[in-house]
């Protein structure tokens, strides 16, 4: 763990990864540090508006081997038609109804949300299941698409341009700015995706 | 009662202190870009501090009131006007009903706000009036046709104005969390140079041209959060400074943050001003700076 001040008002803290930054991030929250903003990322949490100092003999009592709390567990139900089924199946050397299996088959956790309200990066995918994004992203990706970036899994809230492969679509809402928490996705909660 | 807009502008938006606290859920903070100014337009008219003005860039804003109203024009500095007679900029001035208020292009700075006494009522989204224009999160942008409701008035108006003073000088910036990832002393090297004000530049930044800020290193940044003030160094080397509307997370090195005293300024510099940088600590970003560069503002 190493903290970069941010100017006078927030910190980032460098940790191992996504599982360590969401832990991070809700210890944090916990210790009723007062910030503003806790944002985790892949390899980073920001502590935003905050006294950078204090925050920092804060995480001085942090241990970085306390597990992530488990959050919530919610289903996505899916249609797998996607565009880009096929080839994630090829790339995986296996047919698509078991790369459906082995999409349904995992418990993602939401590390972080970011590129748009509600849109969660999506972690739980092996290395080895890891697949490139297209080299030039579509112009209009529907909304309740479910993708695949690298070993990231992820829902669009709405629809926009993108880069990922798309597995199937849902119907499930991912952001409500009348619920609360509004994305349906937050950070910490754990994902499995089954067939509509 | 209610402002029925006639005309919107280029682009004019409900504002108010913002929605902080919700970029772990990927939504912006949004905000008047120039708080300054939207908190002195709502004391004239003696709105409680986060009430909800309008932001109107560059002007072109007409709008009508159905019922007597205070309104305050702050901000950047143009021509006000009461069905077709002058009136005051950075005062609060009465609006009789049906008769119409004209923000015209400002000669100075880009972002005017409009306060009215009551506030605009609009329907809050997460704790916020604010329209976001990155994810669009909050009220619709102004249009024309649009029917702005006002809420109660808390009291009367302030029967003086404060102008700021002038502001020259650079933007003042802390060490950003990448500094290490560019050759040298990048902070010496961005203070040294000379930007001028990109076009492309908006709510979500002010893009700057200047020479480039060479990389120490290769690869790739993964995405990391980012705050209001934020100096990103994309590949191009040229700097965006993020505002209000700014992403949650972002994938290039931040080189420095400006100094929250001085952002408001960034909200009103023009395409083709040029910007200046200051180490923050090392002088007042108003007068008396050594470098006896000066960074063309708008006062209001």
């Amino acid at each position: 763990m190493r903290a970069r001040p941010v100017g006078p008002t927030a910190v980032l803290v460098e940790v191992g990864g996504p599982a360590e930054a969401l832990a991070l991030a809700a210890w944090v929250r916990e210790q009723g540090v007062p910030v503003t903003d806790v944002v985790p990322a892949a390899e980073t949490v920001l502590l935003d508006g905050t006294d950078p100092a204090a925050a920092v003999r804060v995480l001085a009592g942090w241990s970085p081997e306390a597990p992530p709390p488990a959050g919530a567990l919610v289903e996505v139900p899916v249609v797998y038609d996607g565009e880009d089924l096929s080839f994630v199946a090829e790339h995986w050397g296996t047919s698509v109804e078991d790369a459906v299996e082995r999409h349904g088959a995992t418990t993602f956790v939401s590390a972080f949300c970011g590129f748009a309200p509600g849109f969660a990066y999506l972690a739980g995918l092996p290395d080895e299941l890891a697949v490139p994004r297209l080299d030039s992203p579509r112009a209009r990706v529907p909304a309740g698409s479910v993708a695949l970036a690298g070993t990231w899994c992820g829902v669009y809230p709405t629809a926009s341009p993108g880069g990922w492969r798309i597995l199937g679509r849902t119907q499930v809402r991912l952001w409500d700015a009348d619920r609360d928490p509004p994305a349906l996705l937050a950070p910490g909660t754990r994902v499995r995706f089954v067939r509509a | 009662m209610s402002l029925h807009v006639l005309a919107a502008g280029h682009l004019t938006t409900v504002q108010d202190r913002g929605r902080p606290g919700y970029a772990h859920l990927g939504v912006p903070r949004a905000g008047a870009l120039d708080r300054p100014a939207a908190d002195l337009a709502n004391r004239l008219v003696g709105n409680p501090q986060g009430a909800a003005v309008l932001e109107v860039t560059l002007g072109g804003l007409t709008v009508r009131a159905d019922r007597d109203c205070w309104v305050a024009v702050t901000g950047a500095d143009g021509p006000v006007g009461v069905d077709g007679v002058a009136r005051g900029h950075a005062r609060a001035e009465r609006l009789p009903a049906g008769a119409v208020l004209e923000v015209g292009t400002p000669r100075r700075g880009v972002r005017s706000y409009v306060a009215v006494g009551g506030g605009i009522a609009v329907e809050p989204v997460l704790g916020s009036r604010s329209t976001d224009t990155l994810a669009w999160i909050g009220p619709p942008r102004v249009v024309d046709g649009a029917v702005l409701p006002v809420g109660e008035p808390a009291g009367g108006p302030v029967p003086h104005d404060t102008p700021r003073p002038p502001a020259a000088g650079p933007l003042r910036v802390h060490p950003g969390p990448r500094a290490d990832w560019f050759a040298g002393d990048p902070l010496a090297a961005v203070c040294a140079a000379t930007y001028s004000v990109d076009a492309a530049s908006n709510r979500v930044g002010l893009r700057l041209d200047g020479p480039p800020l060479e990389r120490a290193r290769g690869g790739e940044l993964a995405s990391e959060g980012m705050v209001l003030g934020a100096v990103q160094v994309p590949p191009s080397g040229r700097p965006v400074v993020f505002l209000a509307d700014h992403p949650v997370t972002g994938g290039y090195p931040v080189v420095a943050v400006v100094d929250a005293a001085d952002l408001w300024r960034c909200a009103q510099l023009r395409p083709g001003d040029e910007v200046r940088f200051a180490p923050a600590g090392s002088g007042s970003g108003s007068a008396g700076t050594s470098s006896g560069a000066t960074t063309r503002t708008s006062n209001s």
